[in-house]
Protein backbone atom coordinates (compact mmCIF):
# COMPACT_ATOMS: atom_id res chain seq x y z
CA UNK A 1 0.00 0.00 0.00
CA UNK A 2 1.04 2.96 -0.86
CA UNK A 3 0.56 6.58 1.15
CA UNK A 4 2.32 8.83 -1.88
CA UNK A 5 2.17 6.56 -4.56
CA UNK A 6 3.50 9.43 -6.45
CA UNK A 7 5.79 10.55 -4.84
CA UNK A 8 7.13 7.51 -3.36
CA UNK A 9 7.40 5.74 -7.30
CA UNK A 10 9.11 9.39 -8.53
CA UNK A 11 10.92 8.62 -11.67
CA UNK A 12 14.96 9.40 -9.97
CA UNK A 13 15.30 12.01 -12.78
CA UNK A 14 12.39 13.43 -11.47
CA UNK A 15 13.08 12.83 -7.90
CA UNK A 16 16.26 14.52 -8.48
CA UNK A 17 14.92 17.79 -10.03
CA UNK A 18 13.08 18.07 -6.86
CA UNK A 19 15.62 17.78 -4.67
CA UNK A 20 17.50 20.62 -6.08
CA UNK A 21 14.15 22.81 -6.05
CA UNK A 22 13.77 21.68 -2.67
CA UNK A 23 17.38 22.64 -2.05
CA UNK A 24 18.13 25.75 -3.91
CA UNK A 25 14.63 26.81 -1.60
CA UNK A 26 16.16 25.42 1.92
CA UNK A 27 19.31 27.33 0.59
CA UNK A 28 17.67 30.63 0.26
CA UNK A 29 15.51 30.21 3.58
CA UNK A 30 19.17 29.92 5.46
CA UNK A 31 21.20 31.94 4.03
CA UNK A 32 18.41 34.75 4.29
CA UNK A 33 17.30 34.16 7.87
CA UNK A 34 20.55 32.13 10.07
CA UNK A 35 23.02 34.10 10.55
CA UNK A 36 25.37 30.55 11.12
CA UNK A 37 24.55 29.25 7.93
CA UNK A 38 24.88 32.72 6.00
CA UNK A 39 28.38 33.29 7.23
CA UNK A 40 29.47 29.86 6.56
CA UNK A 41 28.33 30.15 2.66
CA UNK A 42 29.74 33.34 2.24
CA UNK A 43 33.30 32.24 3.78
CA UNK A 44 33.12 29.54 1.30
CA UNK A 45 32.04 31.47 -1.36
CA UNK A 46 28.92 29.68 -2.30
CA UNK A 47 26.46 32.00 -4.15
CA UNK A 48 23.24 30.34 -4.76
CA UNK A 49 23.58 30.82 -8.35
CA UNK A 50 26.60 28.17 -8.39
CA UNK A 51 23.94 25.31 -7.40
CA UNK A 52 23.09 23.35 -10.28
CA UNK A 53 22.79 20.09 -9.34
CA UNK A 54 22.08 18.57 -6.34
CA UNK A 55 25.42 17.08 -5.69
CA UNK A 56 26.84 20.68 -5.57
CA UNK A 57 25.72 20.33 -2.21
CA UNK A 58 28.88 18.78 -1.38
CA UNK A 59 30.50 22.20 -1.34
CA UNK A 60 29.28 23.36 1.58
CA UNK A 61 30.39 22.64 5.04
CA UNK A 62 28.98 19.97 7.28
CA UNK A 63 27.13 20.84 10.19
CA UNK A 64 27.88 19.14 13.08
CA UNK A 65 26.36 18.13 16.86
CA UNK A 66 28.45 20.71 18.36
CA UNK A 67 26.90 23.47 15.83
CA UNK A 68 23.89 22.50 17.48
CA UNK A 69 25.06 22.96 20.88
CA UNK A 70 26.77 26.29 20.37
CA UNK A 71 23.48 27.80 18.50
CA UNK A 72 21.15 26.60 21.22
CA UNK A 73 18.90 27.74 21.67
CA UNK A 74 17.54 30.05 18.75
CA UNK A 75 20.82 30.33 16.72
CA UNK A 76 19.61 27.82 13.71
CA UNK A 77 15.99 29.25 13.40
CA UNK A 78 14.91 29.83 9.94
CA UNK A 79 11.53 31.72 10.61
CA UNK A 80 10.30 33.81 13.25
CA UNK A 81 9.67 32.23 16.86
CA UNK A 82 5.98 32.56 16.30
CA UNK A 83 5.64 30.75 13.67
CA UNK A 84 7.30 28.11 15.82
CA UNK A 85 4.54 25.55 16.85
CA UNK A 86 6.73 22.42 19.08
CA UNK A 87 9.74 21.72 20.35
CA UNK A 88 11.97 18.91 20.73
CA UNK A 89 15.52 18.30 22.75
CA UNK A 90 17.82 16.06 23.48
CA UNK A 91 18.79 14.96 26.81
CA UNK A 92 21.41 17.27 29.16
CA UNK A 93 22.01 19.54 31.42
CA UNK A 94 25.31 20.18 31.88
CA UNK A 95 26.23 20.02 28.25
CA UNK A 96 23.78 22.02 26.13
CA UNK A 97 21.02 19.83 24.70
CA UNK A 98 19.98 20.11 20.78
CA UNK A 99 17.00 22.19 20.33
CA UNK A 100 14.77 21.27 17.18
CA UNK A 101 12.03 23.88 16.24
CA UNK A 102 8.83 22.27 14.33
CA UNK A 103 6.56 25.01 12.28
CA UNK A 104 2.93 23.62 12.39
CA UNK A 105 3.97 23.03 8.57
CA UNK A 106 6.85 20.88 9.95
CA UNK A 107 4.64 19.21 12.16
CA UNK A 108 2.33 17.96 9.94
CA UNK A 109 4.90 17.43 7.12
CA UNK A 110 6.48 14.74 9.82
CA UNK A 111 3.51 13.55 10.42
CA UNK A 112 3.24 12.76 6.58
CA UNK A 113 6.33 10.74 6.17
CA UNK A 114 5.77 8.19 9.33
CA UNK A 115 2.32 8.00 7.32
CA UNK A 116 4.19 6.69 4.80
CA UNK A 117 6.08 4.39 6.79
CA UNK A 118 3.06 3.49 8.17
CA UNK A 119 0.84 2.60 4.79
CA UNK A 120 3.91 0.72 3.68
CA UNK A 121 3.51 -1.59 5.99
CA UNK A 122 0.24 -2.09 6.04
CA UNK A 123 -1.39 -0.06 8.60
CA UNK A 124 -4.55 1.09 7.74
CA UNK A 125 -7.80 3.09 10.40
CA UNK A 126 -9.23 0.06 11.38
CA UNK A 127 -5.39 -0.96 13.27
CA UNK A 128 -4.86 0.23 16.85
CA UNK A 129 -1.29 1.25 17.45
CA UNK A 130 0.52 1.31 20.58
CA UNK A 131 3.19 3.78 20.85
CA UNK A 132 5.67 2.06 23.41
CA UNK A 133 8.16 4.61 23.02
CA UNK A 134 9.22 8.10 25.61
CA UNK A 135 6.97 10.76 24.91
CA UNK A 136 7.52 14.48 26.13
CA UNK A 137 10.66 15.69 24.56
CA UNK A 138 11.73 12.63 22.69
CA UNK A 139 11.19 13.10 19.28
CA UNK A 140 9.82 9.14 19.27
CA UNK A 141 6.90 9.97 21.04
CA UNK A 142 4.97 12.22 19.17
CA UNK A 143 6.27 12.62 16.02
CA UNK A 144 5.26 8.71 15.88
CA UNK A 145 2.09 9.55 17.60
CA UNK A 146 1.02 12.33 14.76
CA UNK A 147 2.08 10.00 11.97
CA UNK A 148 0.09 7.09 13.37
CA UNK A 149 -3.32 9.44 13.69
CA UNK A 150 -3.05 10.72 10.72
CA UNK A 151 -3.31 7.45 9.00
CA UNK A 152 -6.54 7.21 10.92
CA UNK A 153 -5.17 4.51 13.57
CA UNK A 154 -6.67 4.52 16.76
CA UNK A 155 -3.43 5.51 18.60
CA UNK A 156 -2.50 4.40 22.78
CA UNK A 157 0.04 6.63 23.89
CA UNK A 158 1.42 4.52 25.97
CA UNK A 159 4.68 5.41 26.55
CA UNK A 160 6.91 3.37 28.04
CA UNK A 161 7.29 1.35 31.28
CA UNK A 162 4.86 -0.57 33.60
CA UNK A 163 4.87 -3.51 31.76
CA UNK A 164 1.70 -5.22 33.01
CA UNK A 165 -0.47 -1.84 31.99
CA UNK A 166 1.39 -2.15 28.65
CA UNK A 167 0.24 -6.22 28.20
CA UNK A 168 -3.68 -4.77 29.59
CA UNK A 169 -3.64 -2.79 26.87
CA UNK A 170 -2.52 -4.87 24.45
CA UNK A 171 -5.23 -7.31 25.51
CA UNK A 172 -7.87 -5.13 26.06
CA UNK A 173 -8.01 -2.74 22.94
CA UNK A 174 -6.82 -5.15 20.79
CA UNK A 175 -3.57 -3.62 19.54
CA UNK A 176 -2.33 -4.49 16.63
CA UNK A 177 1.01 -2.48 15.93
CA UNK A 178 3.46 -0.97 18.00
CA UNK A 179 6.47 1.25 18.33
CA UNK A 180 9.02 -0.03 20.77
CA UNK A 181 13.09 -0.51 21.46
CA UNK A 182 13.97 -3.47 20.55
CA UNK A 183 15.56 -5.01 23.82
CA UNK A 184 12.06 -4.04 25.60
CA UNK A 185 10.35 -6.22 22.96
CA UNK A 186 12.36 -8.89 23.99
CA UNK A 187 11.89 -8.25 27.74
CA UNK A 188 8.25 -8.18 27.28
CA UNK A 189 8.33 -11.65 25.41
CA UNK A 190 10.22 -12.63 28.55
CA UNK A 191 7.91 -11.28 30.81
CA UNK A 192 4.88 -12.60 29.25
CA UNK A 193 6.08 -16.60 28.97
CA UNK A 194 7.65 -16.00 32.61
CA UNK A 195 3.95 -15.28 33.43
CA UNK A 196 2.57 -18.30 31.55
CA UNK A 197 0.98 -15.93 28.44
CA UNK A 198 2.28 -16.66 25.00
CA UNK A 199 3.16 -13.65 23.46
CA UNK A 200 1.86 -15.16 20.17
CA UNK A 201 -1.68 -16.57 21.42
CA UNK A 202 -3.03 -13.93 23.43
CA UNK A 203 -2.77 -10.89 21.88
CA UNK A 204 -3.84 -9.59 18.30
CA UNK A 205 -0.29 -8.16 17.53
CA UNK A 206 0.56 -7.89 13.60
CA UNK A 207 3.48 -5.74 13.29
CA UNK A 208 5.96 -3.93 15.32
CA UNK A 209 8.33 -1.32 14.54
CA UNK A 210 11.60 -0.97 16.17
CA UNK A 211 14.14 2.06 16.08
CA UNK A 212 16.14 4.23 18.64
CA UNK A 213 18.49 1.20 19.19
CA UNK A 214 20.75 -0.52 16.86
CA UNK A 215 19.79 -3.94 16.47
CA UNK A 216 20.96 -7.36 14.37
CA UNK A 217 19.02 -9.39 12.31
CA UNK A 218 18.92 -12.27 14.84
CA UNK A 219 17.25 -10.05 16.92
CA UNK A 220 14.75 -9.01 14.44
CA UNK A 221 13.64 -12.60 13.61
CA UNK A 222 13.97 -13.59 17.56
CA UNK A 223 11.14 -11.00 17.97
CA UNK A 224 9.31 -11.75 15.26
CA UNK A 225 9.06 -15.86 16.18
CA UNK A 226 8.65 -14.61 19.82
CA UNK A 227 5.16 -13.15 18.81
CA UNK A 228 4.41 -14.02 15.51
CA UNK A 229 4.32 -10.63 13.92
CA UNK A 230 6.33 -8.89 11.00
CA UNK A 231 8.84 -6.56 13.08
CA UNK A 232 10.60 -3.67 10.76
CA UNK A 233 13.26 -1.03 11.11
CA UNK A 234 13.05 2.27 11.64
CA UNK A 235 15.81 5.16 11.41
CA UNK A 236 15.35 8.17 12.81
CA UNK A 237 17.33 11.21 14.71
CA UNK A 238 15.53 14.15 16.43
CA UNK A 239 17.88 16.85 14.15
CA UNK A 240 15.96 15.23 11.30
CA UNK A 241 12.55 15.24 13.08
CA UNK A 242 12.42 11.80 14.59
CA UNK A 243 11.09 8.49 13.40
CA UNK A 244 10.30 8.53 9.52
CA UNK A 245 13.79 9.18 8.14
CA UNK A 246 13.99 5.94 6.79
CA UNK A 247 11.68 2.88 7.05
CA UNK A 248 11.59 -0.87 5.97
CA UNK A 249 9.04 -2.09 3.35
CA UNK A 250 7.56 -5.42 3.24
CA UNK A 251 10.77 -6.83 1.80
CA UNK A 252 12.81 -5.97 4.74
CA UNK A 253 15.85 -5.88 2.91
CA UNK A 254 16.99 -1.93 4.21
CA UNK A 255 15.20 0.81 4.73
CA UNK A 256 14.08 3.34 2.16
CA UNK A 257 15.42 7.31 2.22
CA UNK A 258 12.54 9.75 1.69
CA UNK A 259 15.05 11.33 -0.80
CA UNK A 260 12.45 14.30 -1.64
CA UNK A 261 12.41 15.71 2.19
CA UNK A 262 16.58 14.30 2.91
CA UNK A 263 19.92 14.56 0.54
CA UNK A 264 21.40 11.08 1.34
CA UNK A 265 25.04 11.33 1.65
CA UNK A 266 27.78 8.66 2.55
CA UNK A 267 30.97 10.19 3.66
CA UNK A 268 34.41 8.70 4.63
CA UNK A 269 34.55 9.77 8.30
CA UNK A 270 38.37 9.95 8.01
CA UNK A 271 38.94 12.09 4.94
CA UNK A 272 35.45 13.45 4.59
CA UNK A 273 35.28 12.20 1.09
CA UNK A 274 32.18 11.23 -0.75
CA UNK A 275 31.63 7.79 -1.28
CA UNK A 276 29.87 5.67 -3.55
CA UNK A 277 26.60 3.53 -3.42
CA UNK A 278 27.62 0.01 -1.81
CA UNK A 279 30.21 1.65 0.31
CA UNK A 280 30.15 2.16 4.01
CA UNK A 281 30.44 5.33 5.92
CA UNK A 282 29.00 8.08 7.86
CA UNK A 283 25.59 8.77 6.58
CA UNK A 284 24.98 12.60 6.38
CA UNK A 285 21.65 13.95 5.56
CA UNK A 286 20.59 17.57 4.44
CA UNK A 287 16.99 18.59 5.44
CA UNK A 288 14.99 19.55 2.02
CA UNK A 289 11.43 20.24 3.86
CA UNK A 290 11.63 21.85 6.61
CA UNK A 291 10.76 25.18 7.24
CA UNK A 292 11.50 25.76 11.42
CA UNK A 293 15.54 24.79 11.37
CA UNK A 294 16.68 23.44 7.76
CA UNK A 295 19.99 21.67 8.40
CA UNK A 296 22.72 21.31 5.77
CA UNK A 297 24.96 18.33 5.82
CA UNK A 298 24.39 16.91 9.29
CA UNK A 299 26.78 14.21 10.18
CA UNK A 300 24.72 11.82 12.30
CA UNK A 301 27.84 9.99 13.67
CA UNK A 302 25.71 6.65 12.24
CA UNK A 303 27.21 3.93 9.38
CA UNK A 304 25.81 2.17 7.19
CA UNK A 305 25.62 1.91 3.37
CA UNK A 306 23.31 2.52 0.35
CA UNK A 307 22.26 -0.47 -1.22
CA UNK A 308 22.46 -0.12 -4.66
CA UNK A 309 19.83 -1.77 -7.12
CA UNK A 310 15.77 -1.25 -7.43
CA UNK A 311 13.84 -2.46 -4.72
CA UNK A 312 11.03 -4.97 -5.05
CA UNK A 313 8.15 -3.10 -4.02
CA UNK A 314 8.51 0.05 -6.89
CA UNK A 315 9.35 2.71 -4.70
CA UNK A 316 12.91 4.47 -6.18
CA UNK A 317 13.68 6.27 -3.04
CA UNK A 318 17.36 4.74 -2.07
CA UNK A 319 18.11 1.89 0.73
CA UNK A 320 19.87 2.15 3.35
CA UNK A 321 21.38 -1.14 5.19
CA UNK A 322 21.09 -1.47 8.77
CA UNK A 323 23.27 1.09 11.08
CA UNK A 324 26.37 -1.02 12.23
CA UNK A 325 27.93 0.82 14.59
CA UNK A 326 28.55 4.96 15.69
CA UNK A 327 31.93 6.75 14.55
CA UNK A 328 31.52 8.39 18.59
CA UNK A 329 31.19 6.88 21.69
CA UNK A 330 27.48 7.58 22.04
CA UNK A 331 25.27 4.68 22.84
CA UNK A 332 21.31 4.27 23.34
CA UNK A 333 19.71 2.64 26.33
CA UNK A 334 16.36 2.26 26.74
CA UNK A 335 15.67 4.52 23.56
CA UNK A 336 17.96 7.16 24.99
CA UNK A 337 20.97 8.71 23.55
CA UNK A 338 24.19 8.94 26.04
CA UNK A 339 27.68 10.43 25.76
CA UNK A 340 29.88 8.76 27.88
CA UNK A 341 31.45 12.42 28.68
CA UNK A 342 27.86 12.97 30.07
CA UNK A 343 28.34 10.63 33.04
CA UNK A 344 31.72 11.82 33.40
CA UNK A 345 30.81 15.47 34.08
CA UNK A 346 28.63 14.26 36.61
CA UNK A 347 30.90 11.68 38.00
CA UNK A 348 33.70 14.56 38.50
CA UNK A 349 31.27 16.93 40.28
CA UNK A 350 30.26 14.87 43.10
CA UNK A 351 32.42 14.91 46.14
CA UNK A 352 34.09 11.38 47.25
CA UNK A 353 33.94 10.08 43.92
CA UNK A 354 37.35 8.85 42.31
CA UNK A 355 38.62 9.37 38.82
CA UNK A 356 37.66 6.33 36.91
CA UNK A 357 34.95 4.83 36.07
CA UNK A 358 33.20 1.98 33.83
CA UNK A 359 29.81 2.03 32.28
CA UNK A 360 28.57 -1.44 31.72
CA UNK A 361 25.58 -2.24 29.45
CA UNK A 362 23.92 -5.73 29.80
CA UNK A 363 20.68 -7.25 27.96
CA UNK A 364 18.22 -5.96 29.18
CA UNK A 365 18.01 -2.51 29.29
CA UNK A 366 20.64 -2.58 32.34
CA UNK A 367 23.17 0.27 32.36
CA UNK A 368 25.60 -0.01 35.47
CA UNK A 369 28.29 2.65 36.27
CA UNK A 370 30.94 1.44 38.36
CA UNK A 371 33.01 4.70 40.25
CA UNK A 372 36.25 4.21 42.22
CA UNK A 373 35.38 5.88 45.68
CA UNK A 374 37.78 8.89 46.62
CA UNK A 375 40.96 7.57 48.42
CA UNK A 376 40.09 10.63 50.62
CA UNK A 377 36.56 9.70 51.59
CA UNK A 378 34.96 9.86 55.06
CA UNK A 379 34.13 6.50 55.24
CA UNK A 380 31.55 6.39 58.23
CA UNK A 381 28.82 3.61 58.32
CA UNK A 382 26.99 2.02 55.29
CA UNK A 383 24.53 4.33 55.54
CA UNK A 384 26.54 7.04 54.30
CA UNK A 385 27.83 5.13 51.66
CA UNK A 386 24.75 4.55 50.99
CA UNK A 387 23.41 8.29 50.80
CA UNK A 388 26.55 8.90 48.04
CA UNK A 389 25.31 5.84 46.12
CA UNK A 390 21.83 7.52 45.99
CA UNK A 391 23.27 10.77 45.20
CA UNK A 392 25.77 9.55 42.11
CA UNK A 393 22.14 7.93 40.67
CA UNK A 394 20.25 10.83 41.12
CA UNK A 395 22.41 12.80 39.50
CA UNK A 396 23.55 10.88 37.02
CA UNK A 397 19.41 9.85 36.09
CA UNK A 398 18.59 13.55 35.62
CA UNK A 399 21.56 14.43 33.37
CA UNK A 400 20.89 11.13 31.10
CA UNK A 401 17.76 10.05 31.75
CA UNK A 402 17.86 6.73 32.56
CA UNK A 403 18.50 5.66 35.70
CA UNK A 404 21.24 3.64 36.31
CA UNK A 405 22.39 1.01 38.90
CA UNK A 406 25.72 2.49 40.14
CA UNK A 407 28.11 0.44 41.87
CA UNK A 408 31.33 1.84 44.70
CA UNK A 409 34.58 0.17 43.73
CA UNK A 410 37.84 0.52 46.11
CA UNK A 411 40.17 3.02 45.02
CA UNK A 412 42.61 2.13 42.51
CA UNK A 413 41.26 -1.31 41.21
CA UNK A 414 39.78 0.08 38.03
CA UNK A 415 41.65 0.64 34.79
CA UNK A 416 42.99 3.90 34.77
CA UNK A 417 41.27 5.96 31.98
CA UNK A 418 43.86 7.20 28.96
CA UNK A 419 43.14 9.36 27.11
CA UNK A 420 40.53 7.54 24.60
CA UNK A 421 40.12 4.83 26.62
CA UNK A 422 37.43 2.99 26.22
CA UNK A 423 34.93 3.68 29.04
CA UNK A 424 32.02 1.42 27.74
CA UNK A 425 31.46 -2.30 27.80
CA UNK A 426 28.35 -3.22 25.81
CA UNK A 427 27.60 -7.12 26.76
CA UNK A 428 24.63 -6.83 25.14
CA UNK A 429 23.18 -9.38 22.40
CA UNK A 430 20.72 -7.31 20.36
CA UNK B 1 35.52 4.62 80.07
CA UNK B 2 37.72 5.65 77.22
CA UNK B 3 37.83 7.02 73.74
CA UNK B 4 39.25 4.65 71.03
CA UNK B 5 40.00 5.09 67.91
CA UNK B 6 38.39 2.54 65.79
CA UNK B 7 39.33 1.87 61.85
CA UNK B 8 36.42 2.29 58.95
CA UNK B 9 37.53 0.58 55.71
CA UNK B 10 35.75 0.58 52.66
CA UNK B 11 35.84 -2.48 50.94
CA UNK B 12 33.86 -4.58 47.68
CA UNK B 13 31.44 -7.05 49.07
CA UNK B 14 33.47 -10.10 47.66
CA UNK B 15 35.76 -13.03 48.95
CA UNK B 16 39.04 -12.33 49.67
CA UNK B 17 38.70 -8.96 51.75
CA UNK B 18 38.86 -10.19 55.36
CA UNK B 19 41.43 -12.12 54.36
CA UNK B 20 43.77 -9.00 52.50
CA UNK B 21 42.89 -6.32 55.27
CA UNK B 22 44.29 -8.59 57.89
CA UNK B 23 47.33 -9.19 55.67
CA UNK B 24 48.05 -5.92 55.97
CA UNK B 25 47.53 -5.45 59.83
CA UNK B 26 49.90 -8.52 60.05
CA UNK B 27 52.44 -7.08 57.87
CA UNK B 28 52.32 -4.12 59.71
CA UNK B 29 53.04 -5.83 63.22
CA UNK B 30 49.46 -4.92 64.12
CA UNK B 31 47.21 -6.77 66.20
CA UNK B 32 43.69 -6.98 65.55
CA UNK B 33 41.71 -6.66 69.07
CA UNK B 34 37.74 -6.83 67.60
CA UNK B 35 36.48 -6.68 64.31
CA UNK B 36 33.00 -5.50 63.33
CA UNK B 37 31.20 -5.89 59.62
CA UNK B 38 28.17 -4.82 57.94
CA UNK B 39 27.23 -5.10 54.27
CA UNK B 40 25.12 -3.71 51.81
CA UNK B 41 24.70 -5.22 48.75
CA UNK B 42 27.88 -4.72 46.51
CA UNK B 43 29.99 -3.46 49.62
CA UNK B 44 30.38 -3.13 52.99
CA UNK B 45 32.17 -1.36 56.18
CA UNK B 46 34.41 -3.34 57.94
CA UNK B 47 35.66 -2.19 61.82
CA UNK B 48 38.79 -2.83 63.82
CA UNK B 49 39.99 -2.13 66.84
CA UNK B 50 44.13 -2.57 67.02
CA UNK B 51 46.36 -2.27 69.45
CA UNK B 52 48.28 0.43 67.06
CA UNK B 53 45.89 2.45 65.10
CA UNK B 54 48.37 4.86 63.60
CA UNK B 55 51.01 1.99 62.54
CA UNK B 56 47.33 0.34 60.86
CA UNK B 57 45.86 3.64 59.24
CA UNK B 58 49.52 4.19 57.41
CA UNK B 59 49.63 0.31 56.35
CA UNK B 60 46.30 0.79 54.99
CA UNK B 61 46.76 3.84 53.35
CA UNK B 62 49.98 2.49 51.37
CA UNK B 63 47.74 -0.22 50.31
CA UNK B 64 45.24 2.13 48.57
CA UNK B 65 42.48 1.75 50.99
CA UNK B 66 39.60 4.28 52.07
CA UNK B 67 39.89 4.01 55.53
CA UNK B 68 39.01 6.83 58.46
CA UNK B 69 39.71 6.62 61.87
CA UNK B 70 37.00 7.43 64.30
CA UNK B 71 35.95 7.84 67.68
CA UNK B 72 34.10 5.38 70.06
CA UNK B 73 33.73 4.67 73.69
CA UNK B 74 35.09 1.38 75.24
CA UNK B 75 33.08 0.64 78.21
CA UNK B 76 34.22 -1.57 81.19
CA UNK B 77 31.55 -4.36 81.97
CA UNK B 78 31.64 -7.20 84.25
CA UNK B 79 31.93 -10.48 82.10
CA UNK B 80 29.03 -11.96 84.11
CA UNK B 81 25.03 -12.02 83.27
CA UNK B 82 23.43 -8.17 83.36
CA UNK B 83 26.77 -6.71 82.94
CA UNK B 84 25.03 -5.25 79.11
CA UNK B 85 21.70 -4.46 80.49
CA UNK B 86 23.36 -2.36 83.85
CA UNK B 87 26.00 -0.62 81.14
CA UNK B 88 22.94 -0.29 78.83
CA UNK B 89 20.40 1.32 81.16
CA UNK B 90 22.77 3.90 82.17
CA UNK B 91 23.44 5.29 78.79
CA UNK B 92 19.35 4.93 78.02
CA UNK B 93 19.38 7.20 81.44
CA UNK B 94 21.24 9.34 79.87
CA UNK B 95 19.85 10.01 76.82
CA UNK B 96 23.12 8.26 74.62
CA UNK B 97 21.97 6.01 71.74
CA UNK B 98 23.72 3.57 70.20
CA UNK B 99 24.42 2.97 66.39
CA UNK B 100 26.80 0.36 66.74
CA UNK B 101 28.27 -1.75 69.25
CA UNK B 102 30.51 -4.86 69.70
CA UNK B 103 32.58 -6.28 72.09
CA UNK B 104 36.56 -6.81 73.12
CA UNK B 105 37.12 -9.44 75.82
CA UNK B 106 40.65 -9.30 77.02
CA UNK B 107 42.82 -12.50 78.23
CA UNK B 108 41.88 -11.73 81.67
CA UNK B 109 38.12 -12.52 81.23
CA UNK B 110 37.46 -10.23 84.21
CA UNK B 111 35.98 -7.35 82.74
CA UNK B 112 34.86 -6.87 79.07
CA UNK B 113 34.85 -3.85 76.90
CA UNK B 114 31.62 -2.66 75.38
CA UNK B 115 32.84 -0.83 72.25
CA UNK B 116 29.67 1.97 71.15
CA UNK B 117 29.61 4.18 68.00
CA UNK B 118 27.04 7.03 68.95
CA UNK B 119 26.66 10.39 67.13
CA UNK B 120 26.48 11.71 70.77
CA UNK B 121 29.78 10.92 71.86
CA UNK B 122 30.48 14.34 73.54
CA UNK B 123 27.48 13.27 75.95
CA UNK B 124 28.66 9.92 76.38
CA UNK B 125 32.01 10.76 77.83
CA UNK B 126 30.50 12.71 80.47
CA UNK B 127 28.47 10.04 81.40
CA UNK B 128 28.53 9.13 85.23
CA UNK B 129 28.79 5.18 86.33
CA UNK B 130 30.22 3.72 83.48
Amino acid sequence: MFWEKNIETMAPKALKALQLKRLKKTLESVSGNVPFYRDRLKAQGIKLADIRSVDDIRRVPFTLIEDLRKNYPFGLLAVDKSKIARLHTSSGTTGKPKAIFFTRGDVDNSANLIARCLVMTGVTNRDVFQNMMSYGLFTGGLVMHYGAEKVGALVIPAAIGNTDRQIMLMRDFGTTSVHITPSYALYLADSMERSGVDPKKGLSLKRAYMGAEPHSEETRKKIEAAFGIDVYNSYGLSEMNGPGVAFECPYKDGMHVWEDNFILEIIDPKTNESLPDGAEGELVLTTLNREGMPILRYRTRDLTRVLPGKCRCGRTHRRIARITGRVDDMFIIRGVNVFPQQIERVLMGIKGVGRNYVIELDSYDKLTVRVELDKGTAVNNVESLSVLKKEIEDKLRNEILVRPKVELSEPGTLPVSEGKAKRVIDNRTI
Amino acid sequence: MKEIKQLSIFAENRPGKVERLAGIMAENKVNILAINITSMGDFGVLKFIVDKPEAAYRGLKRDGFAVTVNKVLGIEMDDRPGGLFRVSKVLRENGVNVDNAYVLVPDHRKKALLVIETRELAKAKKVKGL
